[in-house]
């Protein structure tokens, strides 16, 4: 029995917090690819680097703050920078779809040529976003490091195994929660979130009941700017900033708003909880869970790990061609890639 | 006479700079009457119509809506004078639900449309059963009916439909044949495109026979029936 409750407390500690942390980071990115996509028509390559810049503008605040003794106490001075973070997201983005993506869109452009034309796009935000932050690692985290102290823990239940959950993770958790609640909202009850959806659903028709479309796009693009920047500054604070794994997010992010079925926010939520569970439960070496499970003679000898972390993106490949070849609209019937 | 409510008169044009569809077409509408626009495949009548609404470009004619001159206005702009229009395929958003598809019918509106709602449920009254229900699990009929009265949530003037009997079985076609006699009822022009021709010449107060975009004959639906001309051609005798 003891052995059994080790061997949960291990794999809490090892997977399932670590997973549910980075789930709700990729869902919340894939809201916006999948946003995009269902009111602009077309993958949007630059969202990791959008995520970056958000935190980029974020992290500027949070310095800021610190030098003038600004804290929230035990949570992270970056939770009070957020909203000035997303404000300047907001205005990059509404500056590059006024002086890039707007001309495309008046020449009805092909999504094809829009996907090159966002790759752009992605170059240059990267390129800036190292340029004014550095491109090394940026540390912004404060305030109390554990909710659950991994010591604390095993001196309270007397198990050999420890349980620790960072503040990040839990703040993590817990915005992901507030942010998708306000998305939902937005989108089912208001007016504005319900003509997003109708010229999603039938852009002809919205035209025909008077729905503005750079009404529609405008506030896409603020909803984008927002979930980008909170996605960001939350992975930032759970791992550390650097500006290039922003760029390498953007696999498991498309992965999964593809798996989820693009265009479909439930569909971009659970996509990101497939591909964050996949990914760290074939990465994770199992020989201190199996050994607290099975008998003795049975204890596994290798590491019985599936994969070396250095391949965790191959995981998120994998699955996206599954995808892509046996169900291309993914789970929730998006539409078709 | 006193000019028609809503005319399209001597219309000529096509899409785009393609070639000409309609050559010197006339179609016309009185208030509260029922006009319907019937004729072979290929005879250019959903064109015609949307002529009248708008979506193709006219090189000669006019489009007037009471008395206005509206030749120059964008689709959009005739749905604020009071224009309602039904595309034959695509006329609801099929992912949101019946009530949120009325909703976004009354979009320009900003004052209050609850009673507008009400009137529509009470005229299609499945309608108001399946409100919360996504548009794109209704039946065909029942599309047609969430399509019309996405329509109507403006409080158009005039109602133009483009075959809204298309794909629906004879029963359902009778029904929503007796709801568009209702509408009527209620003082809005009704402008449709219909491929049952002799049913809906029964209903209609005057009818368009079109051929290859041109006027081929026009008179009152009764008259159009009994023209032994027009029943020999296009009625199948």
């Amino acid at each position: 029995m003891i052995d059994f409750l080790n061997a949960v407390v291990a794999l809490s500690n090892f997977v399932l917090v670590p997973a549910i942390a980075y789930g709700s980071q990729l869902a919340l990115g894939a809201l916006g690819v999948t946003l995009i996509y269902g009111i602009l028509r077309f993958s949007n390559f630059a969202h990791g680097d959008t995520m970056a810049a958000g935190a980029m503008f974020t992290i500027f605040v949070t310095w800021w703050m610190q030098s003038m003794g600004i804290s929230l106490g035990p949570l992270p001075t970056a939770l009070l920078a957020l909203p000035f973070g997303i404000l300047g997201c907001m205005a990059l983005v509404l500056f590059t779809d006024r002086f890039v993506y707007r001309f495309y869109r008046q020449q009805k452009a092909k999504p094809v040529i829009l996907v090159i034309v966002s790759m752009g796009v992605m170059f240059i935000m990267n390129g800036l976003v190292r340029f004014a932050i550095g491109p090394g690692e940026q540390r912004f985290a404060d305030g109390e490091r554990f909710i659950v102290n991994a010591r604390e823990f095993k001196a309270w239940s007397g198990l050999r195994e420890g349980l620790a959950i960072k503040t990040s993770q839990g703040i993590t958790v817990i915005t992901a929660v507030i942010v998708v609640a306000l998305l939902f909202w937005f989108l089912n009850r208001t007016r504005t979130g319900k003509s997003m959806r109708a010229y999603s659903d039938n852009e002809d028709l919205a035209l025909l009941s008077g729905i503005n479309p750079e009404r529609v796009v405008m506030y896409t693009w603020l909803i984008v700017a927002a979930l980008a920047t909170t996605a960001g500054v939350l992975y930032g604070l759970d791992k550390s900033f650097k500006a290039f794994t922003y760029f390498q997010l953007l696999l498991p992010i498309f992965a999964s708003a593809i798996v989820g079925g693009l265009g479909s926010p439930i569909g971009a939520i659970t996509g990101g909880f497939v591909i964050a569970f996949s990914e760290i439960t074939i990465t994770y070496a199992w020989k201190k869970v199996l050994t607290y499970l099975v008998p003795e003679n049975l204890e596994p000898d290798s590491l019985v790990q599936l994969l070396s972390t250095d391949y965790k993106f191959a995981v998120s490949f994998v699955i996206l061609l599954i995808v892509l070849l046996f169900k291309p609209t993914g789970l929730f019937a998006g539409k078709a890639v | 006479m006193a000019e028609p409510f809503l005319i399209g008169e001597n219309m000529t044009g096509g899409y785009g700079s393609g070639a000409d569809i309609l050559h010197d077409c006339t179609l016309a509408v009185e208030k509260g009457e029922i006009a319907v626009i019937v004729g072979p495949n290929g005879a250019g009548k959903s064109t015609a119509m949307k002529a009248v609404f708008g979506m193709l470009n006219l090189r000669g004619g006019a489009v007037r809506l009471n008395g206005e001159d509206i030749t120059k206005l964008t689709p959009q702009a005739r749905v604020g004078k009071g224009m309602g229009f039904v595309p034959q395929t695509s006329n609801i958003f099929t992912s949101l639900t019946v009530e949120e598809n009325l909703e976004m019918g009354a979009f320009i509106r900003h004052d209050d449309f609850a009673q507008t709602m009400a009137q529509v449920y009470e005229l299609f009254p499945v309608l108001k059963e399946k409100r919360l229900q996504a548009a794109g699990e209704l039946s065909g009929g029942q599309r047609q009916q969430v399509a019309v009265g996405r329509a109507l949530m403006t409080q158009p003037q005039v109602l133009m439909l483009d075959e809204p009997t298309a794909g629906v079985s004879p029963i359902v076609m009778d029904e929503l044949f007796d709801r568009i006699i209702e509408v009527a009822r209620t003082g809005i022009s009704i402008l449709m495109v219909e491929q049952n021709a002799r049913q809906a010449l029964e209903i209609a107060d005057k009818g368009y026979v079109l051929v290859q975009g041109r006027n081929a004959f026009t008179d009152t639906g009764k008259a159009l029936l009994a023209n032994p001309e027009v029943r020999k051609s296009f009625l199948g005798g």
